[in-house]
């Protein structure tokens, strides 16, 4: 009766093992993987950083790719017909494109995902140069990696916000690399000196632009002077319709100078100034206009305007500055003076209308406020001279009352009785 | 005119018994030796609190304790109201001065062993008046509903969280909620316009009167000799009024120099700024809870040293029982040396504080 009760307990074990091996795919042991460990570094490294690649998350092994029999403890016997292998760096969009372009394959793991990379990318000057037997550009696997993908929204992903232009650079700054393609090799370089790798890398604002958001990605391609406008346009649309309405927009598509570019440059773009408005040293308008013009006039007059607000802005902010390190409460005044910066920033903006009407209309409304500020803050260091004042009177006070107490007391003191 | 005066004095002194009052005010002595000056903290205690009442009364007409509209009526206060911010800022700065007068007021009771009996029950009710300001302080702090004071009651609460069976419970009781919120302000502003006064003039009205009925107490040694004693009224309270105006001057050069300030609205979303913590009196037990050990054997350490301030707290209070010897007016310097450890130890961790606030 035990022996027999051993027995079914035996085979009870032996039925749930099989049903866990069979409905647990994980829990065969994949050969690939299993072999390629145990290589030396050059082909261990594909199947260690397989672990944390986006596809073994959906459950692809490495047989999804590559081919071949994982079952199979002989390596001849494991690369059977069905093997791929590595492919050929020409063709690796089609690999890669071979699922990725594949709209119902697609579907299964991620509906959201783009089908239409491999179609950009021909596109791209990229692709354009490999269709042409090119193999130094790049392909999937230069800005994915190859056996450690990660999701782009992954922080290390080489394709995640900060870490695109050092991706980029890979190839672009690399003088050796890219020669014989004519371009230059300092836009990485340049990027990082840019108000938009200071949005990125020190404010960490992941919608700051890198390469691809004015490139495109896997279309990549430089834009054309007529479209870099539209680009610049994505995120600042307002500068793009005063630039629009006023009279250069006419000017430079009839002598083909790209907008924005003209004044900002492209991939170094510092952060801009008021120093580049006006005439003096520094500024962009000269470059064009010449000093005998009306628009040389207009240019020096809107930035003298624009100087006086400021001036006149710091003048009122450092009244409640003083009032406030006095202890006098100011922040209700200070809230006031953050609509006069609004205002200075749709100056700023209205700079590209070249319109001087509007940019006086503009400041004429901020002076308004900042004459509020400014007599709310002289208001306010009155009233910390008031308090003084009054401290010294009620200190002066005190101390003719502690006097008389003083003596008082020693009155008091002669008269008591020892 | 004079004669309307001493007309209305007759018709209150037959009805209040003001001559009696009188004449106990010149009989009361106060005895004058070389630590007599310890004695004129009491008083200038007492005036502190009068200040507290006066200018807490002036606030509430125009405080309003809602998580919407505090901070607003705060600031309200500060910028429109006529001498309002001098009303909130010697509010702020007197209750800070209240709580470091009362340690003075406290120590040097204890360092001249005037808790001996039968001055126990003057002790043990000068505690509790200790624990209750320091409630008003803690309570009193929160409702400008800045970011300071909002995150400084959550730190301050959750340690009480902490507190074995019972902890969550008075947290949740204390706060009105899991959390410091509309509930909590409602709260502390009930305890600190009314509760916490109705316990003060209690046990401020039973302190006093023991003080009227024992006399202040003598150091030991002197108790036995013929002491200078000089009257209450005047000599006394003249010059313990001197002191009075010493301090009022000092406050009115706090307010004037450094107003308090009222910080940045409380953001029930943000998260806790660095460096946060607790006012000045509670930031020895604060750095104490930093420093101490995650466990000591088998518990868990802030759990311990809560426990340790409790019981250390208890032995305090209870400290005219335990020294006998001063009981019997014979000096005792263990006490004397314990008393100098728990100064050196409060002064050294509230320095921590300040000093390495990092800790």
């Amino acid at each position: 009766m035990k022996k027999r009760y051993k027995k079914n307990i035996l085979f009870e074990l032996c039925v749930y093992l099989s049903f866990i091996f069979i409905l647990h795919p994980n829990a065969l042991a994949d050969g690939c993987v299993d072999c390629h460990r145990e290589m030396d570094e050059g082909l261990k490294a594909p199947a260690e950083a397989f672990q944390m690649d986006v596809h073994q998350k959906y459950g692809l092994s490495c047989t999804t790719c590559h081919g071949g029999d994982p079952g199979q403890e002989d390596i001849d016997l494991a690369k059977d017909d069905s093997f791929k292998g590595a492919p050929l760096r020409k063709d690796i969009p089609k690999f890669c494109g071979s699922c990725h372009s594949d709209s119902l394959y697609m579907r299964r793991y991620n509906p959201n995902l783009r089908v239409d990379q491999l179609e950009l990318y021909w596109t791209s000057q990229h692709g354009q140069l490999l269709s042409k037997g090119d193999t130094k550009v790049a392909v999937c696997t230069d800005c994915h990696g190859a056996h450690g993908i990660l999701e782009s929204s992954h922080p290390k992903s080489l394709s995640f916000p900060w870490n695109i232009p050092d991706m980029c650079g890979k190839c672009h700054s690399d003088k050796e690399y890219m020669k014989g393609y004519s371009i230059s090799v300092t836009q990485i370089e340049d990027y990082k000196q840019s108000v938009h790798a200071h949005a990125l890398f020190e404010k960490k604002d992941l919608s700051a632009p890198v390469c691809n958001d004015c490139h495109g990605n896997h279309g990549a391609i430089p834009p054309e002077v007529s479209s870099i406008a539209f680009v610049c346009r994505q995120c600042h649309p307002s500068a793009g319709e005063l630039f629009s309405e006023s009279p250069h927009k006419a000017a430079y598509d009839e002598l083909e100078i790209s907008e924005c570019e003209a004044c900002h440059g492209n991939h170094k773009i510092l952060p801009p100034s008021d120093e580049m408005l006006g005439t003096g040293e520094g500024a962009v308008c000269i470059e064009c206009h010449d000093s005998d013009s009306e628009a040389y006039a207009v240019a020096a007059t809107i930035k003298q305007k624009l100087d006086s607000f400021k001036s006149k802005m710091q003048d009122a902010e450092d009244k409640l500055e003083r009032a406030d390190r006095q202890g006098v409460e100011v922040s209700e005044v200070k809230f006031r003076l953050q609509e006069a910066h609004t205002i200075l920033i749709q100056v700023r903006n209205l700079t590209h209308s070249f319109s001087l009407d509007r940019i006086e209309e503009k400041i004429e409304e901020g002076q308004g406020v900042i004459e509020e500020v400014a007599e709310a803050g002289e208001a306010a260091l009155r009233e910390a001279k008031f308090r003084k004042r009054g401290l010294i009177v009620a200190t002066l006070f005190i101390f003719l009352l502690a006097l008389a107490l003083l003596l008082k007391i020693r009155q008091i003191e002669k008269q008591s009785p020892q | 005119m004079k004669n309307l005066f001493q007309k209305l004095f007759v018709y209150f002194d037959s009805r209040l018994m003001l001559s009696s009052i009188g004449e106990l005010a010149k009989k009361k002595k106060v005895p004058e030796h070389k630590h007599s000056f310890w004695y004129y903290f009491g008083g200038i205690c007492l005036f502190l609190f009068f200040i507290q009442v006066i200018t807490g009364v002036l606030l509430l007409l125009y405080y309003k304790p809602t998580m919407d509209s505090a901070y607003e009526s705060i600031q309200f206060i500060m910028s429109q109201v006529k001498f309002g911010w001098l009303i909130r800022s010697v509010h702020s700065w007197t209750a800070n001065i209240l709580i470091g007068v009362i340690f003075i007021h406290m120590f040097s009771a204890f360092f001249m062993k005037a808790y001996r009996p039968p001055r126990d029950l003057t002790w043990i009710t000068g505690f509790f008046l200790l624990l209750i300001f320091m409630a008003f302080g803690f309570s009193g702090y929160l409702l400008p509903w800045n970011e300071l004071s909002f995150f400084a009651t959550r730190v301050g609460t959750d340690i009480t969280g902490t507190l074995p069976l019972i902890g969550k419970a008075i947290k949740s009781f204390v706060l009105g909620g899991p959390d410091v919120s509309g509930a909590t302000i409602t709260r502390f502003f009930w305890l600190h316009v009314a509760i916490l006064p109705l316990f003060t003039v209690i046990l401020l009205g039973v302190h006093i009167l023991l003080v009227q009925i024992l006399g202040m107490s003598k150091p030991i040694g002197l108790s036995e000799k013929k002491v200078k004693e000089v009257p209450f009224f005047p000599n006394f309270i003249l010059k313990d009024a001197l002191g009075w105006m010493l301090i009022l001057t000092l406050i009115g050069v706090l307010c004037v120099f450094f107003p308090w300030e009222l910080g940045k609205k409380a953001d029930i979303f943000a998260t806790t700024p660095l460096g946060i913590k607790p006012e000045w009196y509670f930031t020895f037990m604060f750095t104490t809870l930093k420093i101490v050990p995650a466990h000591v054997l088998f518990l868990e350490g802030e759990i311990l040293a809560i426990f340790g301030f409790m019981i250390g707290g208890l032995i305090w209070m209870l400290v005219p029982y335990l020294d006998r010897r001063s009981g019997k007016e014979i000096k005792s310097p263990g006490f004397s040396l314990f008393g100098l450890i728990i100064l050196l130890y409060i002064v050294v961790m509230t320095a921590l504080t300040y000093l390495h606030p990092n800790l």
